[in-house]
């Protein structure tokens, strides 16, 4: 399993997000209150809003332009609506945000 | 030929009597008024608020001058009496003798002076009335100015607590071990004591003072351990004696207060008393319930109907933001009493019963005083509690295993269950007045002044008018916030102010949040709301305002953003245009577009590219047009007088000012604003959220109108003649709409719910408040009159708007 360096959990403000541009798009990565982080796709299966811009509540984001919320833990719309985003492995080690790459790479297979 | 009634003393207690003798026989008596004081009747257990500067004195006056005169009332105001002559029947006055048929002595009580060295000292007052209130007002205008209040009682502790919120250092210097002893155990006291020195208020208990120091004022005061504390004020609250010179002096029977019998008559049958002045079977009064019972029966005993008056338990409650205590019935410990305690310190909430027999005697609660009433009504109708002894400290909601229905404890409660305490009025005058008509909280507040005054009980009317009328009542949809919370937003705002939480974990703790830190609705509503009721303090927070006010730009459908510079007053350049066109250009902008407010829109910016396109605009003097925000967006104009041959004032001239003066603020919506310059309304001022038509003699200010999903003309509010006037107004009511508005109402529907007339006489009637609100909103504004654009293109934050990492070049490589 590889991992790629991405930065520190500190540039990412508490309950928000920043991305990671990848040659497929951009991954989402989010900090919570509690810091924890996790990445997922950055597009809502909706209309394409950037789910980075979302606003980030417990272990949740909700889409910016239609307010489609997903869990950030397994990607499923929660509430009526019915949509999936991909979820990435992301961890912190020695202080720095580290991302799962055969995930990505998975990613250009699906 | 009428009787001749003379009342002496115009407190709360002889003015709830006379409303009561002239709604049963307004012809009866000819009343006239002795009054020391230059004025009518106020509401004076509301003095607390008026000095921490919650309310307006305006807003506690109870009877003024005009009531009295429209109920034939004679008042000698600034008068005092010299004596009674019962021989003669007349009262003696300052400035002339009345002859009576009935005498009404309602002088109240006068504040207890500790007869320690200074005492008479300048700076050294009591707290009793609006002048002792002024001059703690005046006092805590000195920059760094120090008071010592002597006294930690229920009076003492407001009067500390209000002059810390002026800005002063707080002593309250008690003789006592805890503060509140009549009142409270030492735990609960204890509590308090923690909230009061988290607020910045020193406590000094079982402190004796020895002396008053000072020179030609006070400087100190001396302990009895020899400390001694700076002070440029000290405010005596350690007791009040009943008023009894005048009755003493005609040789009326007087023991510690003027003795009356169950009618309110004294020694002498034609003259009675009422209020703090006197005794009724050894036991004198303090608090208002009982007073106002008092004044029913003295107006039943002047019309000679049958009263009697029998004092009842009361509760007490301490009118200080952020302290929540409650206490009534006796909880002194003794042999027959066991006790039931709760507490939760995380929550900093204790709870103790004391049990006697079967019963429960006293409770006093901190914290936690939600379920108050209901103990209260345990104690006073002597109800057997053994049945629920076990879950009775959970309160109303826990006994008999299911949660019990708050329609249905409304509905259980006696009819003379109080219901607002701060006017004494209980159910039963609730349900009478909803049988004479009023069907709704508005009509009964303005019949019966249930909840007229700190407000907190409007719920409980609301009950009452639902169990009374049943399904006549419409409850107005109260919808909660969201589904972390089962409070409205109108809730949750006066809970904000109310509790002073200024943070969003504290009202997330506080209110009983169900989610960890809220959702994409409530959270950009309380930093609202956090923002507007505390601008100096709260700190705003970017992660919970939706996209388009943390980017300071406008979301498109395809996730671009929007650009749109300010031009006030819609005025433009030939450079502020080329500098547009060349931020176009330079970043690829693909449309170009005129808005409906008179200005330019940049469509289709990249996100990362905002910082530097913003600079580029500052560079060109501009800043951010807010055209994303719920705050001020643009004031439009015409052209005015200078060009135009109708114009008739320099509207544009008034719509830059408004704009400069403005911009920045949040609001609870967007705000748009118009000036025309004649009444043929070229910037259609009377569709926006205000509008100024500019005509010959002046110009008109109209609110609340729309011409979005509905389209709505304004509504008139007023005419003023010069400029600065109409900028005050129109901030002031900018004001009124940030502190009482709901998150997402515009204009035009919270004026639907609050009333224009209620606009009206906030902000153009009532001078003072119109004033305070305008002050409040500029103290606002020197936090958010603030461009965001050239705070987030420096070096340190631009960079926030790219990526965390591109691995994209990485893969290249």
């Amino acid at each position: 399993m590889s991992w790629l360096d991405i930065g520190t959990i500190d540039e990412i403000p508490v309950r928000g997000a920043r991305i990671v541009k990848t040659v497929l798009g951009c991954v989402a990565i989010f900090r919570t209150a509690e810091n924890e982080v996790f990445a997922t796709s950055d597009r809502c299966p909706h209309k394409g809003g950037p789910l980075s811009e979302g606003i980030v509540h417990g272990r949740k984001v909700t889409c910016p332009l239609h307010n489609w919320v997903f869990s950030l833990e397994n990607g499923e719309a929660q509430g009526d609506d019915d949509g999936q985003i991909e979820t990435y492995e992301v961890k912190i080690e020695a202080g720095r945000l580290l991302l799962n790459s055969e995930e990505l790479q998975a990613r250009s297979a699906a | 030929m009428k009787k001749k009634l003379i009342v002496i003393g115009a407190g709360m207690a002889s003015g709830r009597a006379l409303e009561h003798l002239i709604d049963a026989d307004k012809d009866a008596y000819d009343i006239t008024l002795f009054n020391a004081e230059p004025r009518g009747n106020y509401n004076r257990i509301m003095l607390s608020p008026v000095l921490s500067g919650d309310k307006e004195f305006q807003e506690i006056v109870t009877h003024d001058a005009a009531w009295y005169e429209e109920n034939g009332v004679t008042c000698r105001f600034g008068e005092q009496v010299v004596s009674i002559d019962r021989d003669r029947k007349v009262v003696v006055g300052q400035n002339a003798e009345v002859a009576y048929d009935k005498l009404l002595i309602a002088t109240g009580s006068a504040p207890f002076i500790i007869p320690v060295p200074g005492k008479n000292l300048p700076g050294v007052i009591a707290y009793r009335d609006l002048e002792d209130t002024n001059a703690m007002i005046d006092a805590s205008a000195a920059p760094q100015a120090k008071a010592v209040v002597i006294g930690g009682g229920l009076l003492g502790l407001e009067a500390a607590a209000g002059l810390k919120a002026r800005g002063m250092d707080v002593t309250v210097v008690h003789l006592m071990g805890h503060l509140m002893e009549r009142q409270l155990d030492e735990a609960a006291g204890y509590l308090l004591r923690r909230a009061l020195e988290d607020k910045g208020i020193e406590i000094k208990c079982n402190a004796s003072t020895s002396a008053i120091l000072g020179e030609d004022k006070v400087e100190a005061v001396l302990l009895d351990d020899k400390s001694v504390i700076p002070a440029d004020l000290v405010v005596m609250a350690v007791g009040i004696r009943p008023e009894t010179r005048l009755a003493t002096d005609a040789a009326i029977e007087v023991e510690r207060g003027i003795t009356v019998n169950d009618a309110m008559q004294t020694s002498d049958p034609d003259i009675l008393a009422v209020g703090e002045c006197v005794e009724h079977r050894k036991q004198l009064f303090g608090l208002v319930a009982p007073l106002y019972d008092q004044a029913k029966v003295v107006a039943k005993t002047l019309l000679k109907e049958d009263a009697v008056f029998a004092p009842k338990e009361v509760a007490t409650k301490l009118k200080v933001t952020g302290c929540d205590l409650f206490s009534t019935g006796d909880f002194a410990e003794g042999e027959t009493r066991e006790d039931i305690v709760f507490r939760d310190p995380a929550r900093g909430v204790y709870k103790r019963l004391v049990l006697e027999g079967n019963q429960l005697v006293g409770a006093v609660m901190y914290g936690d005083t939600a379920d108050g009433n209901w103990f209260f009504g345990l104690i006073k109708d002597k109800t057997d509690i053994s049945e629920m002894r076990e879950t009775l400290i959970f309160g109303p909601a826990f006994q008999g295993g299911a949660s019990l229905d708050p329609m249905a404890a409304v509905a259980a409660l006696p009819l003379d269950a109080e219901i607002c305490g701060c006017n004494g009025v209980c159910k039963g005058q609730i349900v009478d007045a909803i049988n004479a008509g009023a069907t709704d909280l508005g009509a009964v507040r303005s019949t019966t002044k249930a909840s007229a005054s700190c407000g907190t009980c409007s719920g409980l009317v609301e009950q009452v008018l639902a169990t009374t009328l049943g399904d006549d009542f419409v409850l107005p949809t109260a919808q909660p916030v969201c589904g972390c919370t089962e409070l409205t937003h109108e809730d949750v705002r006066r809970l904000i102010k109310s509790k002073s939480l200024k943070s969003q974990p504290a009202v997330w703790q506080e209110l009983g949040w169900s989610t960890p830190n809220g959702c994409h609705t409530c959270r950009p509503a309380l930093n609202y709301y956090l923002l507007a009721d505390w601008p100096l303090e709260y700190a705003d927070d970017p992660q919970s305002r939706f996209v388009n006010e943390r980017k300071h730009a406008n979301i498109q459908k395809d996730g671009t953003y929007s650009v749109v510079p300010r031009m006030w007053g819609g005025m433009t350049t030939p450079d502020e245009l080329r500098a547009i066109a060349d931020a176009a250009d330079k970043f690829n902008v693909p449309t170009v577009h005129v808005t409906g407010g008179q200005r330019i829109d940049l469509l289709g910016v990249k996100g990362e590219d905002l910082p530097a396109i913003w600079a580029d605009l500052n560079q060109a003097g501009m800043v951010s047009g807010h055209a994303y925000s719920k705050g001020l967006r643009t004031v439009k104009t015409c052209v005015g007088k200078d060009h135009c041959r109708f114009g008739t004032q320099d509207s544009t001239g008034l719509g830059i000012k408004l704009e400069k003066h403005l911009w920045g603020s949040w609001t609870p919506h967007k705000l748009k604003l118009g000036v025309s310059g004649c009444p043929r309304n070229c910037a259609e001022a009377t569709c926006k959220d205000i509008g100024i038509v500019c005509v010959d003699s002046g110009y008109e200010i109209s609110v609340a109108g729309a011409a979005g999903m509905e389209v709505k003309q304004t509504e008139f509010l007023c005419k003023v003649t010069t400029e600065e006037e109409a900028i005050e107004i129109i901030s002031a009511f900018t004001q009124l709409y940030r502190e009482n508005g709901k998150y997402l109402d515009r204009i035009f529907k919270w004026v639907a719910k609050v009333g224009l007339e209620w606009c009206i006489e906030k902000v153009v009637d009532n001078i003072d408040n119109r004033k305070a609100l305008a002050e409040r909103f500029e103290i606002s504004q020197s936090v958010y009159r603030d461009d965001p654009w050239a705070k987030l293109s420096t070096v340190k934050e631009a960079p926030k708007f790219g990526p965390l990492a591109n691995l994209t070049l990485e893969a290249a490589e």
